[in-house]
């Protein structure tokens, strides 16, 4: 099947138009050109040059490479061609990017660099630049780490200023007018005289010329679109339940199928009796799957049912039954032997003198539970594989199917969906590896895979655990030193290691979120010790930044509060990085930090920096007769460019809810190796009654541009904490906070 | 038997006690109700029986009596919006969008009954709803919007 055969077929799905006689343009570029998936297979009339920008007689469509789990990165990377295309907003297709090398996410590889985000120096760029290349040769397209945009943000320009000037010499040619008299409006290019030669008309002959490369982008005082408030793409869709999630996709004569695999994650499956599962109506068949069973039938909810009545004895869990035995295995890492990476050791924290005090913390698995449960849809015959799933890693994904039924990459093709949801959730392989096992015994047969949401709790591999030791040193009113180790199992060591890959080094994850902090504290050392492999874990919006955030931030509040000095004035005097210092005095600012507040009231503040992105939350709380009331939440912080205004404060409006609501009352516990909470009923995060007034701001100081995806999580909890401590004096150091007070 | 959706009959031939979200999603391929927990959690699934707001993961299908079920199709289109989905366009409350649907439905129904509700009152009946996106700011705001537009037609 060609490429362009794929997109073809893709578009049958999301409605998109086909690619007829045409020309698609892209850039990136690198010393050596990378594949352009485009490009395979084109017919006379039509020419691709790059993976980013198809014109063909009937419509611009611009490609955006990266999965939309809600973000709306589609919009925003839809506007970066857009804008330097001169196109208008709405006036061409997008389509997601199909697994190709083209689409490597280079900002990835940059976040995997040991260095600080905010250490610009010639050997952080140079190990980043190494980190990418690596990155480009395994082309690893993922959606992840807040790091689209950054990503995108100049390569797309370019691709779409490529567009633009190869548009303009094709009408060049066509009309003898030189290029420097031709201007672009309005999807088309314009003549000195006014007439307007639509992008489409020039289509074809824009095939047959070489890409213009090297045109300097757009100055940003001339954006007609990045930095204003436009309307997101799939909003009216989503809007009126016109959209279709992977998990309403339809292909003709296709089966719904659901899993039961034994709920001690990895355990095997030793026996099984369906015998009266079989005989239940709408049944088709039933398969076994690794650790566990499939049914096939004519309705998902007949296939739940059923699968339900099925009796199955379990193997054991590969992980300590209990979770006061994961507790255990955590605490005993605190041990030079697991020592996993001293990254900081500032001054010299065993000479400073003062007062000492000491906290513990801890941080518990959770789980991601996005609203639409995993799923997928795979049609596997003995020469090609279709799979329709939303995914966050589409190479990873073909390599997963490949090994499942035996075929080359080539014969696999993956058309990536709208999800509802992630969160790092749909990061994983099990339930498209468990699509292709039942697809693979079905050949011929689309089989639709859906999780019940009990399967999905039962197998979201959650944040991981993590404990936190902190001793403080305090003299003459000021914060002189901390000494703060923290032990947890390795996330990126359990997510790679199901996809068969190896990370040496530390596990930056343990830390993050605290060695990275840009404080200045005279005496500050910073450890992490790495647990065992316990049950498995994976990435956690903002992964470690949550557990070592809260940590850090809570005992540096700890230290501040016995110090007797101000939580906003003491953080802003110990910050030494000019960017985030601005964002500890804008929070200050929007909150009118240190005004009167009324009876039984508290404000806590926090900052954390991940991904790049430095963090300050306010948090102003009530302690009512029933409980903790949160009132009011201020969050400043910096991204370099605020690419949708609108976009961007809903996105870090949810990010704060995200973060408080996990804080408050979520978290995933084992017993007998299984997690006890499986639905939303006992892994609720926040409700609407509970959600407070969040303002915004977004500040631009920052040099480089960062994604707003995961950064507005990791202050929620600390500054919640440390609100609850202003307003009832209880410090909490264990999330989450239910477990210790009441919420109203 | 047949089930009366969005102003057509369809005759489908199913368990009488599958409930109404899955005859909805894999017999008629309406697909705007969402399935997220199966137990009223969750309220993706939230779809009008003769006006009232109702779960269709807990409304066995045999249990309709020739109810007019309204799913979001049914609500408005993109060419024809409810007031309610032109408020959560104006305010674009999506993220992923997954428990919109449910929400659209359940403001809609609310509002059908009480056209000036109170902040308290929304609160209270929208917290039936989920969103792990967060959207809650933005559907507050788009509820109140959406009584405005009601009110001046």
């Amino acid at each position: 099947m060609s490429r362009i055969g794929t997109i073809a077929r893709r578009t049958f799905l999301i409605g998109t138009a086909a690619v007829a006689g045409g020309v698609a343009f892209g850039t990136y570029l690198v010393k050596r050109p990378t594949e352009n998936p485009l490009l395979d297979d084109i017919a006379d009339g039509e020419a691709a040059f790059n993976p980013w920008v198809i014109v063909n007689a009937d419509r611009v469509t611009l490609i955006a490479p990266h999965g939309d789990k809600g973000q709306g990165i589609q919009s925003s990377q839809a506007a970066l061609i857009a804008e330097e295309m001169d196109l208008e907003w709405g006036d061409f297709d997008v389509s997601f990017g199909m697994p190709s090398k083209a689409y490597w996410n280079t900002a990835m590889a940059g976040d995997v660099a040991p260095f600080m985000s905010t250490d610009e120096s010639r050997r952080a760029e140079t190990v980043r630049g190494i980190m990418g290349g690596i990155f480009k040769i395994v082309g690893l397209q993922g959606t992840g780490g807040s790091t689209s945009m950054p990503d995108s943000f100049i390569k797309l320009r370019e691709a779409g200023a490529m567009a633009r000037e190869t548009l303009k010499l094709a009408a060049s040619t066509r009309t003898g007018i030189p290029v420097a008299d031709l201007k672009t409006k309005g999807g088309a290019v314009v003549l000195p005289d006014g007439t307007a030669l639509k992008y489409t008309e020039l289509a074809a002959d824009a095939a047959g010329l070489e890409p213009v490369s090297g045109t300097p982008l757009c100055d940003p005082s001339r954006w007609r679109l990045i930095g204003k408030p436009m309307e997101r793409l799939d909003i009216i869709a989503k809007s009126t339940g016109t959209l279709d999630y992977g998990i309403d996709l339809v292909v003709p004569d296709m089966v719904h199928a659901t899993v039961c695999v034994n709920p001690r994650q990895g355990g095997s499956l030793i026996s099984y009796d369906a015998t009266a599962a079989r005989d239940m109506t709408g049944v088709l068949d039933i398969v076994e799957v690794t650790n566990g069973v499939a049914v096939i039938a004519t309705n998902t909810w007949y296939a739940i049912q059923a699968v339900n009545a099925v009796e199955f004895e379990w193997g054991k869990a590969p992980y300590p039954p209990e979770q006061e035995q994961h507790w255990e295995a955590v605490e005993a890492a605190f041990s030079e032997g697991s020592l996993d990476s001293e990254w900081r050791n500032d001054g010299d924290f065993g000479a400073a003198i003062g007062s000492v005090i000491e906290g513990e913390y801890r941080s518990p698995y959770v789980a991601h539970a996005p609203l639409e449960p995993l799923n997928a849809i795979v049609h596997v015959t003995d020469d090609q594989v279709e799979v329709w799933s939303g995914h966050q890693t589409q190479g990873m994904l073909v390599d997963a199917v490949a090994g499942v039924t035996g075929h080359s990459a080539d014969q696999i093709t993956f058309h990536n969906q709208w999800m509802g949801g992630s969160f790092g959730h749909r990061l994983e392989l099990e339930h498209i590896k468990q699509a292709a096992e039942i697809a693979n015994q079905m050949r011929g047969t689309p089989v639709k895979l859906t999780y019940s949401r009990e399967e999905d709790f039962a197998h979201d591999f959650p944040r991981h655990i993590s404990m936190g030791r902190a001793r403080m040193i305090i003299a003459d009113g000021k914060v002189e030193g901390m000494d703060l180790s923290i032990a947890a199992p390795s996330v990126i060591s359990s997510q790679m290691g199901r996809a068969g890959l190896s990370v040496p080094g530390p596990d930056s994850q343990i830390a993050a979120g605290a060695w990275n902090n840009p404080y200045d504290i005279p005496n500050y050392r910073m450890r992490a010790y790495r647990a065992p492999e316990l049950a498995p874990v994976s990435s956690w919006r903002a992964v470690g930044a949550n557990a070592a955030g809260f940590f850090f931030d809570t005992a540096l509040d700890e230290a501040i509060h016995a110090a007797g000095a101000d939580p906003l004035d003491e953080r802003i005097r110990l910050m030494g990085h000019d960017v985030s210092r601005k964002v500890l005095e804008a929070v200050g600012e929007m909150s009118s930090w240190g005004g009167e507040l009324g009876p039984n009231k508290g404000r806590g503040i926090a900052y954390v920096e991940s991904f790049g992105v430095p963090t300050a939350e306010v948090v102003e709380v009530t302690n009512t007769e029933a409980g903790i009331r949160i009132d009011k939440v201020w969050i400043a912080l910096d991204v370099g460019t605020v690419v949708d205004p609108v976009n961007f404060e809903n996105l870090v409006q949810g990010g704060v809810i995200f973060g408080l609501g996990h804080a408050m009352n979520s978290e995933i516990t084992y017993s007998d190796g299984i997690a006890q909470q499986s639905n939303y009923h006992d892994h609720e995060a926040m409700r609407l009654f509970q959600c407070p007034e969040i303002e915004v701001r977004g500040l631009e100081n920052a040099e480089h541009i960062r994604g707003v995806g995961e950064p507005p999580v990791p202050p929620a909890a600390p500054a919640l904490g440390n609100a609850i401590f202003a307003a009832t004096g209880q410090r909490i150091r264990e999330l989450p906070f239910n477990k210790h007070i009441n919420f109203v | 038997m047949e089930v009366r959706v969005n102003g057509n009959t369809h005759e489908v031939d199913v368990s009488a006690d599958m409930p109404l979200l899955w005859v909805l999603r894999d017999e008629l391929g309406i697909t705007g109700p969402k399935y997220g927990c199966g137990i009223a959690q969750c309220g993706a699934c939230t779809v009008h029986v003769d006006g009232v707001a109702v779960r269709s993961c807990q409304l066995a299908v045999g249990d309709l009596a020739g109810g007019e079920v309204l799913t979001i199709e049914g609500l408005g289109t993109p060419d024809t919006l409810h007031a309610v989905q032109e408020a959560w366009i104006e305010h674009q409350v999506a993220q992923c969008g997954y428990c919109q649907s449910g929400q659209i439905m359940q403001a809609a129904a609310l509002l059908d009954r009480t056209p000036a509700p109170s902040d308290d009152v929304i609160d209270a009946v929208m917290s039936g709803n989920l969103c792990r996106c967060g959207t809650y700011p933005r559907i507050r705001a788009a509820v109140k919007t959406a009584a405005t537009k009601l009110q001046e037609v």
